[in-house]
Formats: structure tokens, sequence, C-alpha cells
């Protein structure tokens, strides 16, 4: 708190000036109060309680920890088991209620929406698409085609024990059988069952495709798990054949190349990585999308 | 420039030099008590004022079993403002935009009127200092004694009187504090339990800073409140003009300033005499501690005590009032070169603006009001999927609908969609009756809701304008929302 060397009173306002000067313009004097500058010694004092209290000064290896011991992650893992105890009466009751009950309680169900979006953003998006709109080979979850049942228990089920994922639960079905590769069909015959195949969907067939030769061969090698007009068998895994939604693709190179080398998704067990309650949730969540019964 | 010129210069600077610190003390003010017309009229005011804000909160208004009974309530809980007949959800926020476009012209216009109106009578920082000199006057005495207790020495009366005088503050303010919490939940139940300690750590953490704010602002700081951390008195400083009143000393009356009988001799010599007699009254009531006779100052609040204090004196010894008073500097002017002074305009072209101004943003503001829809609807398409393909091969789209109930009862709505041909629209969770689609909503609420609407592939184009309307069963209300529907390209 220093009295300036050099003061000057301006002749225009009759106060006196700072003694700072820039190109012939003056700063006039208009004193603060005394407190205004004791705050700001006060705040330069209170910057050294962080240094004491807070994580502040780099060492060659750490830094100073701070007598409070604060740090970030440990105010991020708080955070987090807070958030894990205020949940907690809503998981329970997730947990011990039944699907029925959940879709009539709607709280309880918009919390299970919610915990199961946050769970398929983790887990499933990678191959499902963060909607659940698939791509090829990986089914869309939003359609009402389902390989292995559309009713929320049935989705739980796929969820929890995956698809041939070699848990002893798993869903195994009856996987396609490459039917070239292993010399059951020949490259003309599969030609002729593809062209039956797109046939039955109501999807045109190339020239030389033969009706009778076609439907001859697909009973004989296809009928027993797709069935007799193709409409497929949930128990088995196997497709509906003729309706308007191809996991592989429509057209005939597509169909061909399954026949061929044959077809058998894996999808994995979740049970064991996700808790039953996450599972439950994601079940919920899947259901809803728009494709459950 | 050289350095022998700088030299030189900085010679005769320190030869004209002045000792005048960066930093100052404060000077300590001690106002006065005074009587007049505008002392009662601040009581007045600060009665009002005062009693406004400690008993709003008890103040009931009957909402229904649904809704909290509180007239004014801001309830951060559940996101409502609560204002009389008025409820404000948060999306609903901007009608705070037109509130202070309201006031700010308010504060414009009183400036534009009578100059620092805000400043003199209804300022909380005003208003709490006024209350905290009356008890310091109450338990400490008036200006001269206050003066005398505080040069002299520590004795008993004045530990006593000091004692007193804190402990009243402290009351004040934590009375302050208290009533300010009471505008965020249920008056009388968080009275109760504040009583009992079993109200939220956030109501006396509250309670506790405008504790501290009020008792060092109203108590300690005062006019340095006003003189260095307020900005309006900057504003108004650039806002006022030669039209508006302003608390003024008529100069051309007062001077030259003489005692009595040096002023009566002078009249009589005919030698020009003015009316102040320099007793510096209007000085020793000043709240602000500036002396009026200097003219318009950042310090003077006007709040109109110097004219009591110097009506009261030109009583005394005879001469007509209104040496200080409410008037313009171009009538000061004009008196002060022997013209006819103007009369005071009050319509002029600025007080026409903003008062226009004001008139136009109400009338939106309770235009808007007046017909606030009390059902919302808003949706977001899917962005993954945009649509899916059915076994049929007809096309669906998912959406998120958000339905708003703002009545204070429980609302049924039916949900429908238009604009495509072949429509088919489904609500996941919600149950279908022979009136089409229904979502329940509960009072006061908003409900989220997934939304299918699934149309054959062939009917439709690649990206089609649908709209979704929302209608209340029973009084027919109705919302709507545009959005997209989406499919393949069109081969």
């Amino acid at each position: 708190m220093s009295t300036p060397q050099h003061q000057e009173v301006d002749a225009h306002t009759g106060t006196a000036t700072t003694g700072h000067e820039w190109d012939g313009i003056r700063e006039l004097n208009t004193p603060l109060p005394k407190w205004w500058l004791y705050i700001l010694y006060a705040t330069i004092v209170w910057s050294f309680g962080y240094f004491i209290v807070y994580p502040s000064w780099p060492l060659l290896a750490s830094h100073t920890p701070g007598v409070l011991g604060w740090t970030s992650r440990g105010a991020v893992t708080a955070d987090l088991q807070s958030l894990q105890v205020q949940r907690a009466p809503m998981l329970s009751a997730l947990d011990a209620a039944s699907f029925t009950d959940i879709a009539k309680d709607e709280k309880l169900r918009g919390f299970a929406i919610a915990q199961g979006r946050a769970a398929f953003g983790d887990n499933c998006a990678p191959c499902h698409g963060s909607g659940g709109g698939g791509s090829p080979s990986f089914p869309n979850l939003n359609d009402d085609d389902w390989l292995w049942g559309a009713t929320v228990e049935d989705i739980r089920q796929t969820i929890a024990y995956g698809v041939r994922s070699g848990h002893e639960q798993t869903r195994v079905g009856a996987p396609m059988p490459a039917f070239g590769q292993t010399g059951m069909l020949k490259p003309a015959e599969i030609s002729q069952v593809s062209d039956h195949v797109r046939a039955m969907a109501g999807l045109p067939t190339e020239k030389g495709y033969d009706a009778a030769l076609g439907e001859k061969l697909f009973s004989e090698q296809c009928s027993s798990c797709h069935g007799d007009t193709g409409k497929g068998n949930i128990e088995l895994g196997a497709p509906n054949l003729t309706d308007k939604i191809w996991l592989f693709g429509s057209d005939k190179a597509s169909i061909a190349d399954g026949v061929n080398r044959g077809r058998g998704s894996i999808m994995p067990a979740w049970t064991g990585r996700l808790d039953d309650t996450t599972i439950k949730a994601l079940a919920i969540y899947v259901h809803g999308l728009g494709g459950g019964k | 420039m050289s350095v022998k010129q700088e030299q030189s210069r900085e010679a005769a600077l320190s030869a004209k030099g002045v000792e005048s610190p960066l930093y100052a003390e404060r000077q300590k003010v001690y106002p006065q008590s005074v009587q007049g017309t505008f002392r009662r009229l601040r009581w007045a005011i600060l009665c009002a004022t005062l009693g406004v804000y400690y008993l709003l909160p008890f103040v009931r208004w009957d909402r229904g079993p649904h809704a909290p009974s509180q007239a004014v309530l801001i309830d951060m809980e559940h996101r409502r403002f609560y204002f009389f007949f008025i409820e404000i959800w948060p999306q609903e926020f901007y009608y705070l935009t037109g509130l202070l476009i309201i006031a700010s012209m308010t504060l414009f216009l009183m400036n534009a009127v009578a100059g620092r109106v805000w400043c003199g009578y209804l300022c909380p920082q005003t208003i709490w200092t006024d209350l905290f000199l009356l008890i310091e006057r109450l338990t400490q005495g008036d200006r001269r004694e206050r003066m005398q207790l505080e040069s002299g020495p520590w004795t008993l009366r004045r530990a006593r009187s000091f004692l007193l005088k804190h402990f009243l503050w402290l009351m004040v303010a934590w009375w302050t504090g208290g009533a300010w919490v009471l505008y965020f939940s249920d008056a009388p139940k968080l009275v109760a339990d504040l009583a009992t300690f079993n109200a939220p750590a956030i109501a006396y953490i509250w309670i506790g800073i405008l504790t501290l704010t009020t008792y060092f602002f109203a108590g300690y700081m005062r006019e340095q409140v006003c003189t260095y951390m307020c900005p309006w008195p900057r504003i108004q400083a650039a806002l006022t003009d030669e039209h508006a009143l302003n608390v003024t000393y008529r100069y051309d009356r007062g001077e030259p300033r003489a005692s009595v009988k040096k002023a009566e001799a002078s009249r009589l010599a005919g030698e020009p005499a003015g009316d102040c007699i320099d007793c510096r009254q209007c000085f020793n009531v000043c709240p602000t501690g500036v002396d009026i006779r200097d003219g318009l100052q950042i310090d003077c609040i006007q709040c109109g005590l110097c004219i009591d204090a110097c009506d009261n004196v030109m009583a005394k010894i005879g001469r007509p009032s209104g040496l200080i008073a409410y008037d313009t500097d171009e009538r000061v002017k004009a008196r002060a070169c022997g013209q006819t002074p103007p009369t005071y305009q009050i319509l002029r072209p600025r007080t026409i603006l903003y008062a226009a101004i004001i008139a136009i943003v109400g009338a939106i503001m309770i235009y808007a009001l007046a017909t606030r829809s009390l059902i919302g609807i808003s949706a977001i398409h899917d962005r993954n999927p945009v649509f899916v393909t059915l076994s049929d091969g007809s096309i669906r789209n998912a959406y998120t609908i958000r339905l708003l109930n703002k009545e204070l009862h429980p609302r049924k709505f039916s949900v429908e969609v238009t604009g495509l041909e072949g429509a088919l629209l489904e609500i996941v969770g919600a149950e279908q009756g022979a009136e089409g689609h229904l979502v329940d909503i509960g009072t006061d609420q908003t409900r989220e809701v997934r939304v299918l609407v699934t149309a054959p592939r062939n009917s439709r184009h690649a990206r089609e304008d649908i709209e979704f309307i929302a209608t209340d069963t029973i009084s027919g209300q109705s919302a709507r929302a545009k959005d997209h529907f989406i499919g393949p390209e069109k081969r």
C-alpha cells in the first residue's frame, strides 16, 4: 500500500492522478477502500490453505497429497458408491419382481429400461448396434422376427446363456450344415435350392430354376429344420425363410453362400459376466424395443 | 523523449505533486435522526416491504389436494415455481426474461422520472441499513452520543449498549435468513422442523449465510455496498439527464452561504445573501455521508432525508422551505441565470418509451400466461435404427414421446398420428382402449412413452411429414408435435 511518488492534480476534475500515464492519458486516483485490499490479501492467504489441504505441488515421482487425502479418483468412487446406495432399493425391487409385475409398475419398468439401456450400450451395442438395429449376421432386435423366441423370458434366457456359447444351458438348436463344403449338395443343386428359397419368399428367381427340383431338394435337405413351407422353427433357431427379414441378405449369392458354408452364429452367455438383475433389466429393455411379444 | 527531458518532467511533476493514497480509510458515517415527510414515507415503505418479505411465505393459496398450498413457493425438489395463480415449469423459465425486461425498464423509468427512487426507498441494502440504524439509535443514542461513545473509553454502559445492539442486529439478520428459506419449502412445516432441529442441513446453511451477509452488509458495510460494490450508481449516472427530478441543492437560492445574522445584514445592505446558513444538518442526517451541496454524486442514494433536515431548519429561521428539494438540473440552471424555470415534464420521449416497453412486454406476458397450454407433447425419432423392416415387409419407425400434464389432477391422454396413409400406432406398455391409445399421466407430471408407427412399404416415400396429436379424453384439449416417418429409398 504505497503512496505514488509523483502525483499531479488533474485540472479538469480536481482529482489527483496516480502518476500513471499512457500517451498523455493520465489515470485519475479514486482511492479504493482499504478493506478491499485486505480482502485481496486474505484470498492470497486462503490459497495457501489449498496447498495444505489438497494435492498441489508436483514431486519427482508423485505430488504432495494434502492433509485431507482427497483424490479425484476417490471422489468418483464415492459418487459411484452413493449412487449404488440410492439405487439399491429399486434394484432389489427389480430383483424380486416378476416380469408380469414389472410390466404393471410404470416406475419399476422405467427403472429397468434405464438400467437395461445403459447395460446394452456397454455390452451389446458392439454387435447389435447402439439402438439394437443389428447388422448382417447380427440380428436386429427391433423387428418382429425372433430366432429364439420373443417373450421377455425367452429373451432373458438368450441373453443369460447365449447361443452356441459353450455354456451348459446355452441355446444350441441346429446349426445350419455346410451342405456344399461337405458334399451333401452339388453346386448346381445349391443354385436350385437357393432359387427355391427366394421363390418361397416371393422373390424373383433366375433362369434355369426348376421348381419341382428345387422343392424336392428343399424337402430332402432343408425342411427338417425350416419346415415344409420354410416357416422356420424357434426350437431349433431355424429362421423363417418366407418373411422379409434376412439376417445374411436376401440375394441369391448370400443364400447360396449360406447353403454352401453353413451358418451357426454365436452369442456369448452373459451370466457370470453380468449379474442377474442386469440381465433381467436388459431383457425388459430389448423386449420393449418394439419386437417383444 | 530524451532522458534529460524525462528527468525535468518528473521534477516538474513532483514539484506540483500532492499526497493522495491509492487506498483510503473508511470515514465512518453517523447519521442523525430526522423528522419530516420523506422520513415518514421511508418508514412506511420499510414497514410495507419488510412486512411482505417476512410474511409472504405464510400466505396460503388453495390449489387442490395435489399441489402445495403456499402462495409463493420455489419448489426446487419438484422443479416448480408457484406464484398465486401462476405455476411455472422449468422449460417456461423464459417468463423470467420478460420479468427482467420489465424490472430493468422500471428502474430506467424511475430514474428518468425521479432519480434514484430504487436506491433511496426500495433497495434491500437501503431498507435493512435503515432498520439497523434504527436499532443503533435505540441502543446507543443519536449521532452525537454515538460519536462520543465510540471515541470515549470502554465503560460498562458502552459495553452493554454495544452487546445489546449486536444482539438485536443478529436477531434481525437471523430472521431475514430464516424468512428466505421459507420461500423454498412449505413455510409452517419448515418453521416447525427448524425449531425441532429436523429441517434439512441446507436450510440451516442458508439461514447462516443470509444471517451473516445481512449482519455485515447492513451493520458494517452500509453505504460502501452502494459506493464500491453496486453497479447501479454507475449505470444510473449514465442514464440521468437535465430533465429528471433529483434530490437537488438549489445553489441559485442557497449561495453565498452565511450565518443567519450575516445574511440578514447583507440583505439589509442590499448585498447578495443565500438561504444556506451552513448548519451542515443535510450532511449530518445523510446515511451515506455526502454533502448534497456538492451536487449530484455517485455516493448519494437520494433518500430525501436532507430535504427533511433542511426544511426543518428553514422553518426555524423563517425562510421558505425547499432549499434542498426534488428539482431538475435545467430548472436550477435557468433560475441561476435569472430566467423563468421551465415546468417539469413527466411526459418526455424517454419516459414514454420506457413506459411503452413496460406495457408491451407486460401485455405479451399476460397473453402468454393466459393462453398457457396445460397439455404438451414432444417427440424424438429413434436415431438407430431409423426404421425397421418387419416380417411382412412393412416399415416401422420408433419414437420417444413425452406427454405433459400441467393440470393439477391426473389425466388420460389419447395419442394418434396423422399424415401417413395406413399408419398403425402402438404404444409400448400402454392400454389400448376403444377410443384409441390411452396414456395415464399423473398430476402436474410428464410421462415418456415409446411409440411405434407402422406403415405398409409400398404406400410410402423415403421420408414423410407426420404429426402426433395428444388429446385430453375429458376436456378435449390437445397438443401437436411434428416429426418424420422414414423408410428405405423408393426404388
